[in-house]
């Protein structure tokens, strides 16, 4: 294979990847690692740079859509990355303390419960109309937004602030620690802990991921991990498949956004117990 | 243009939904708002909005127009990129003993050299920047607002997002 059609197919598959990943807000890094690994059989050190910048294409692309059509709930992602910063810095520390395989393990068993959750709540669409959370009335970050599937404004409030910011601070920790993207606990956190709307949780983690990402970004490229003809594809890519992504998510019913990303998270869950507990 | 189609699709809507709102402010938020109040603050966050959307739409286009033209100049460099059936394979281009920029003094070297590897990673350093760019406008929009709750804690996650550059030159 030439390097012509590498940039030609690698851009391709960016575009669906990007599409996936703005639609859960997970970010690209869930295809582009196995593409770049599997298929291409690219060293895992240059696919996991690869992974970062796709999940900042995939987090910029689709916030500079969802935040403009008032999806993505500003106050609460700006709000909730006090704790996924908080986590990624403290990771960058602990990396050499904790072991690895025991945090695949548990990581998987974690995702794999998330993803049990995120099923069981997959009829429910009416969004809380009460709140008694006080950090959540202070800040203010109760929503609304304009659901084109729906066809009408749905306003929504915010419960359960606490476990959201626990577990956005081991979202944080874990994607510093396993070099994993953040979003498969971001979604959880909001759309099960905090009571958003599926879709507000989908837009809002991809506000969020970018920042996570941009944290670790610079190591990276230090480290050498970031190989321009790799880089470039995945880059334009993702950005072209986030922005039609953006376009589909309003359309959708948030049933279907739950199932989807269901089955990414299983997929994930399965990945992370592999790498945790075979040799 | 986007901005003056928006706020007219946007100004018939507080009406619409002032009994939801209404609701909004009665279950114990900081102060009761009244709903002119509620109208205003809706409004601040929305110009927070399309500020932080324009750095991320700008950063976005930026970084894609940078990036096309380092791949652009790769190309047109090694004439070997290209052919079809060439003896020449992209692993040589993608494995551990590759060689390309990273760090500053290198891609400066690369970038003043005018290879496409450099400005490649000139565009992939801009995309990285955008969203540390989104924080520091997120900042500075809500202090500009007068939200100075939303304010500290922006400011908070600039403070170790920038931190977190240092330490990874450390």
């Amino acid at each position: 294979m030439t390097p012509l059609d590498f940039v030609v197919s690698l851009a391709l598959i960016s575009v669906a990847a990007g599409v996936l990943g703005s639609l859960i807000g997970l970010g690209g890094g869930v295809v582009i690692v196995p593409v770049l690994t599997l298929v291409y059989h690219v060293d895992i050190r240059l696919a996991i740079g690869a992974s970062i910048v796709s999940v900042i294409a995939t987090s910029s692309g689709a916030a500079a859509a969802y935040v403009r059509e008032r999806m993505t709930n500003l106050r609460a992602g700006m709000f909730l990355e006090i704790a996924t910063t908080t986590g990624a810095l403290s990771g960058a520390y602990l990396t050499t303390v904790l072991p690895t395989r025991l945090l695949f393990v548990l990581f998987g068993i974690v995702l794999a419960y998330s993803a049990f959750a995120t099923f069981r709540r997959r009829h429910v669409a009416a969004p809380l109309t009460v709140s008694d959370d006080r950090l959540a009335n202070y800040f203010d970050l109760h929503g609304s937004y304009y659901d084109p599937a729906e066809g009408r404004e749905i306003a929504y409030k915010v419960v359960g602030t606490t476990p959201g910011l626990g577990l956005m601070y081991v979202a944080g920790l874990v994607s510093a620690l396993l070099g994993i993207g953040s979003g498969a606990l971001k979604v959880p956190a909001m759309d099960s802990a905090m009571h958003l709307p599926m879709k507000v949780s989908s837009a809002t983690s991809n506000f969020m991921i970018g920042v996570t990402a941009a944290a670790s970004a610079g190591v990276y490229f230090v480290r050498g991990q970031i190989d321009p003809v790799i880089a470039a594809p995945v880059a334009a890519g993702v950005l072209l498949g986030a922005t039609v992504g953006a376009r589909v998510l309003g359309r959708i019913t948030s049933k279907t956004v739950r199932l989807v990303f269901v089955v990414v998270l299983v997929v994930i869950s399965l990945e992370m117990l592999q790498k945790g507990l075979l040799p | 243009m986007t901005e003056s189609g928006r706020s007219s699709d946007a100004s018939p809507s507080p009406p619409a939904e002032a009994p939801v709102r209404e609701g909004v402010a009665g279950s114990g938020r900081r102060r009761q708002l009244s709903p002119e109040q509620a109208a205003r603050m809706e409004e601040k966050i929305r110009r927070v909005e399309l500020a932080i959307s324009l750095v991320l739409r700008v950063g976005v286009l930026s970084s894609v127009a940078v990036i096309a033209v380092g791949l652009g100049l790769m190309f047109a460099h090694h004439s070997a990129y290209l052919p079809i059936r060439g003896h020449f394979s992209y692993r040589e281009l993608t494995s551990t003993t590759t060689r390309f920029p990273h760090s500053f003094a290198s891609l400066g070297r690369s970038i003043a050299r005018g290879e496409g590897q450099g400005i490649v990673l000139l565009g992939v350093l801009i995309l990285i920047l955008t969203p540390v760019l989104r924080v520091a406008v997120g900042v500075i929009s809500f202090l500009y607002e007068e939200d100075l709750p939303m304010a500290a804690v922006t400011l908070y996650v600039f403070v170790v997002l920038v931190g977190s550059f240092f330490l990874a030159r450390a």
